[in-house]
């Protein structure tokens, strides 16, 4: 069992998720409400990267932040290590590729909260901060939480991309998906299922959360 | 101090509109879905913004588009109850009503809610109230803004016609609690007739009418766009005896009425709409004839029409009642304003819902 692999993984996942709540928040929330001319192309292209096969998405991310790139050579004057094959890459390449995960749910959270509503809530003195606190937020919640949740879990399993971004660095940018591809590599079946298993009883921890969570919220509006 | 409200625009509708409304009163902008009314309520709320609009209330400028003052929703003190409830489906009725206060205060909900009959019901969620008890929540929680303005956006036509009935007698009983200007958008003559105290008919974005209600519900021009069938005067009267048969006396001015069970305690004051197209006249008190209702009264006015048609005002008491008959029938009986006549009415073409209890308290008389 490589624990350091599911470390880094569970890390990389709640890195991801820390992320992209807020991100999807304000995304999800600005193409629910908004209509403006374009919105199907940002849309289209926040669905991109669940169409791109996992190795396009990677060697773009990499000509993105490799050494050449105007982010990589920052990131290495900065930071005097690569963006790339970093676990600091593997966030930003692990955001991005998670955008259409975490947006999507949250925009049709949002989007089932009638317009009246919100309107209702400016009518009763609520600025947008308040509204969105006290009323967008506890009624989005089914569509954030959906998102947090395919986003880790995603993120647990993701193979393609890590493998092109962080290539397979123990410690730093192995994750246990690779671990794992690494263990049947070496005919090593008992690790691989150890681990495996671990993922699997993971995953469905999670979900099992989500389904209490979102029963809880159901219980509260009806 | 009144709200005074100015809006043009040209586009997604036309609209070139002024209209001010007195505190204590409540005006009624009528008209047909998309003639511009609840535009004209969402620009005094700020949640439309027309591309020049006025609007102040208690001497506060709360959108002037030549001086480019706009205040957002939130700051403006505006009370609005929408068509679809518009309640947070999340919180209590309680929490819904608290929601609007500036410093939650839960007695001062409470009481809130009392007034809308809605006592025991504070800890209901929204989705376990009827649709009538979700509406009178939105009424408190409008009303606990402390509002400088009342706005209802066609605020009863998504419940059934009984629940409609109730809410507007508790509407007209709340009325002496609302010292601010009421401003109620609806498509329904009988609801703006038993509601307002003046009204504004409003047609292609542009106010073509606005007067008392009396008047406007009189006049045969401002009609048009509604339907001159609409054409309808109150007539105040006193519930004087529930009778074995199912009718239900009640004494006016001049007489007694006979109409199909009322509710209400016998000594309950109450408005009667009487639909001008309903009323028969005649110079004798007619014998014989099936229709119980003699009233007698006087010719005050005989307005002609573009059809075929003239409105004969007629003074019962104080009030006016309308009767809208042919020309031809009023050249026939030589009608001249003064001259006595006698109003007579079918029991049953009064509608249960155009009976509602006379406003209480100080307030002008619709």
């Amino acid at each position: 069992m490589d624990w350091t692999a599911l470390w880094l993984s569970l890390r990389l996942a709640a890195w991801t998720v820390a992320i992209l709540l807020p991100v999807s928040v304000v995304m999800g929330r600005f193409l629910a409400y908004r209509h403006f001319a374009g919105k199907g192309v940002v849309e289209a292209l926040v669905m991109l990267p669940l169409v791109l096969p996992p190795t396009v998405f990677g060697f773009y991310m990499l000509v993105a932040f490799g050494r050449n790139s105007p982010v990589g050579a920052f990131w290495q004057e900065a930071f005097g290590h690569q963006l790339v094959f970093s676990f600091e890459g593997l966030v930003v390449a692990s955001v991005i590729f998670n955008l259409p995960f975490a947006i999507q749910p949250a925009q049709r959270g949002f989007e089932a909260i009638a317009v009246e509503v919100r309107e209702a809530a400016r009518c009763c003195g609520m600025s947008p901060l308040a509204s969105l606190w006290r009323v967008e937020l506890p009624l989005a919640w089914p569509g954030l939480m959906t998102a947090m949740v395919l986003t880790f879990a995603h993120t647990l399993g993701e193979f393609g991309i890590v493998l092109m971004v962080g290539g397979s660095i123990p410690g730093e940018t192995k994750t246990i998906a690779i671990a794992i591809y690494d263990r049947v590599q070496a005919f090593d079946d008992r690790g691989a299922a150890i681990m495996s298993a671990t993922l699997v009883a993971i995953s469905l921890f999670t979900i099992a959360i989500t389904f209490w969570l979102s029963a809880r919220v159901g219980r509260r509006l009806s | 101090m009144a709200l005074e409200v100015m809006a043009r625009a040209a586009a997604p509708i036309p609209l070139d509109v002024a209209f001010r409304v007195e505190p204590g009163e409540l005006l009624a902008l009528v008209g047909h879905s998309g003639s511009g009314k609840t535009t004209l309520l969402r620009t005094v709320a700020g949640l439309w913004r027309p591309e020049r609009a006025r609007v102040a209330v208690d001497g506060t400028i709360w959108i002037d588009t030549a001086a480019g003052i706009d205040r957002p929703t939130h700051r403006r003190r505006v009370g609005m109850v929408f068509q679809s409830y518009a309640l947070f489906p999340h919180m209590t009725a309680l929490r819904n009503v608290m929601a609007a206060m500036d410093r939650p205060d839960r007695a001062e909900a409470e009481r809130l809610l009392d007034l809308v009959n809605l006592h025991g019901l504070a800890d209901r969620k929204p989705a376990q109230l009827s649709g009538g008890q979700q509406q009178r929540v939105a009424v408190a929680r409008a009303l606990a803004r402390r509002p400088q303005a009342l706005l209802l956006d066609e605020p009863f036509s998504a419940v059934d016609r009984a629940t409609r009935e109730k809410l507007h007698a508790e509407i007209i009983a709340l009325r002496r609690h609302l010292a601010m200007p009421v401003v109620l958008v609806t498509h329904d003559m009988n609801e703006a007739q038993l509601l307002a105290d003046r009204m504004a008919v409003i047609e292609k974005g542009r106010v073509v009418r606005e007067g008392t209600t009396a008047d406007v519900m009189a006049d045969p021009e401002a009609l048009r766009a509604m339907g001159i069938r609409e054409a309808a005067a109150m007539l105040p009267a006193t519930i004087a005896e529930h009778l074995p048969d199912g009718l239900t006396r009640l004494d006016t001015a001049t007489g007694p009425l006979f109409l199909p069970q009322v509710e209400g305690a016998v000594g309950t004051r109450v408005r009667v709409r009487i639909m001008a197209h309903e009323v028969i006249l005649s110079r004798d008190r007619p014998e014989g004839l099936s229709a119980q209702n003699i009233l007698a009264g006087r010719v005050t006015a005989i307005v002609p029409g573009r059809g075929p048609a003239v409105m004969v005002h007629v003074r019962v008491g104080e009030q006016d009642i309308l009767a809208r008959i042919t020309r031809r029938a009023a050249d026939r009986m030589a009608l001249r304003p003064s001259e006595p006549v006698h109003a007579i009415l079918k029991s049953m073409s009064v509608a249960r819902d155009h009976v509602a209890p006379a406003p209480a308290g100080a307030l002008r008389s619709a």
